[in-house]
This record gives structure tokens, C-alpha cells and sequence, in this order.
């Protein structure tokens, strides 16, 4: 009888490290086709709504190239990271002066995650940058960054 | 029947709508008010216009294969109609992109001439 209790328990535990670094990416076809033409479908989980809504406002800068979008598309997409932004999985996501992050890589999860990548490795042709998330994580376009699925290039 | 005159009116209305590559030649050189040149569009696609890069940095200089994102390394589909059906039928695309990618690589929008040119460049290719 206990054991009918237990396993199951004992098997959920065991399955929680590897569920961790999955993110279900919520199906919406404006930002699909807005944000993922020029790069993955990064998922809204990994930033704070503050994040979000302050880089939805600079879009025409958006780091280095224009993306911009006429208003009514900006707003919907910002609606729909903000109601899936990070919530207390990912933590806070401002710098020591409180001001929103904009690059999921300087997240404290992100370094924290990836502590133990060294410099030369994220430099590696094969790698490029630490945005470039498919790089290592091949499934990273449908929000699976688990252990088990990471191959890090030469 | 009336179901059929539905579907009927519907498929009607969506070619209507929509654009072929065809059309973006002829608006632009409307409003370029000259003809447009295959030979500068080539030359204006693949050299470096006052930015980092030139069309040809993502969009390779044989457009009619896939390209790449020269900054994420995101594939990018064929930009030539020839190789990819879906490019140059939508006019709120057409825009959006010559907007972005404009300023991008002019640090400014391109003038009517210059898409003329990068339009008709693009038809010829096989």
C-alpha cells in the first residue's frame, strides 16, 4: 500500500531536476512570427515582466537592429510576455541598481546555470555567443533546455 | 450551393488581396517615377552601404539559397521568388522588413529607386 504512495512521490523528485529547464512556450503566432524570425523563440519565463515591457519599448533598437512593429502588434506582444514573464522560478531579473535586464544571459539563473562554462568556450565559431542557445541546447527552440539534451560543439 | 458561392467569394477576395513579387517591381518604380536596374540592385545587395553589413551578410549573395542571421546564425529562407514562393506576397511584410533591414544596413530607409532596383534584381534571378 505504502509503496503504491511512495513511488510514484519517489519518482516525481527524481523527475523534478530534468522538468526544471523545460519551459512550455505558450502558443501565440504573433510573437512566433515577430520575435523568432531573427532568433529562437526565447521563452517570456526567463525574464521579469519589468524586462519585457522595457524592452517591447525599444524596439527600434533592439540590441543593435531595427525590430520594430507597428503599435497595435507591439502591444499585444508585450501583453503576452508580460502574463508569461518569470515568475518565482526564474527570480528577479534587474541589475544591483534595480534596472530591468535586457539580456537573458546576464540573469543571475543564467550565470548561475552556466557556471561552468569557461570563456574560450562561448567563443568557439561553433558557439559564436551565449544567445546563441541552440548552439549546446538542440532542442532550444521548443523550450527544452534540459541536462540531457545539451551537446556542446567543438 | 450557397456554401459553394461562400468558398467561391472567399478564394476571390484572398487573391484579390494578395500581392506577387511582380507588383513590389512596378509600386516602387511608381515611385521611383524611373526604371528600375537589375545590375545596380545587384551591386546595391551584396556592398556595404554605410553599416555593418551589406543585404548579402544574412541574405547570402546568391539569394535564390537559404542565408543565415549574421548575428544569431538563424537560418533565413531564399529571399529570390525563384527559390521561395512565399517572399514578396505580402505588402505589410515587404514593408515592415525593407523598414528594419533599411536601417539596419543604411542606417536609413532606402529610397524608392533603391528597392525598385533590389526588386527587379531579385526577379531575375532563376
Amino acid at each position: 500500500m505504502t509503496i503504491r504512495i511512495i513511488l510514484p512521490l519517489l519518482l516525481t523528485a527524481l523527475a523534478l531536476p530534468a522538468r526544471a529547464d523545460s519551459y512550455a512556450l505558450p502558443k501565440n503566432p504573433a510573437f512566433e512570427e515577430e520575435c523568432a524570425s531573427c532568433h529562437i523563440a526565447y521563452p517570456p519565463q526567463m525574464l521579469h515582466a519589468d524586462s519585457w515591457r522595457e524592452m517591447m519599448g525599444g524596439l527600434s533598437r533592439h540590441f543593435g537592429s531595427d525590430a520594430s512593429l507597428d503599435e497595435k502588434r507591439r502591444s499585444a506582444i508585450t501583453d503576452f510576455l508580460v502574463a508569461h514573464s518569470g515568475g518565482r522560478k526564474t527570480g528577479d531579473t534587474r541589475d544591483a541598481r534595480g534596472k530591468p535586464l535586457l539580456r537573458i544571459t546576464e540573469t543571475a539563473r543564467f550565470n548561475r546555470k552556466h557556471v561552468e562554462i569557461d570563456a574560450a568556450t562561448w567563443k568557439r565559431a561553433s558557439i559564436k555567443s551565449p544567445a546563441n542557445c541552440t548552439a549546446c541546447h538542440a532542442q532550444a527552440a521548443a523550450g527544452d533546455y534540459n541536462e540531457r539534451s545539451i551537446r556542446i560543439p567543438k | 450551393m450557397r456554401y459553394l458561392l461562400i468558398v467561391a467569394a472567399v478564394l476571390f477576395a484572398a487573391g484579390a488581396r494578395a500581392e506577387v513579387p511582380r507588383d513590389f517591381l512596378s509600386r516602387f518604380e511608381k515611385e521611383a517615377g524611373v526604371a528600375a536596374s537589375a545590375e545596380r540592385g545587384a551591386r546595391f545587395f551584396s556592398t556595404r552601404q554605410g553599416g555593418e553589413w551589406s543585404c548579402a551578410s544574412c541574405h547570402t549573395e546568391k539569394p535564390t539559397q537559404a542565408g543565415r542571421h549574421a548575428k544569431t546564425e538563424k537560418a533565413i529562407t531564399p529571399l529570390a521568388p525563384a527559390a521561395n514562393a512565399e517572399r514578396f506576397t505580402d505588402a505589410a511584410k515587404v514593408d515592415k522588413w525593407f523598414r528594419r533591414n533599411c536601417n539596419d544596413t543604411l542606417n536609413r530607409l532606402c529610397s524608392a529607386q533603391e528597392k525598385a532596383d533590389v526588386m527587379a534584381w531579385l526577379l531575375s534571378l532563376k
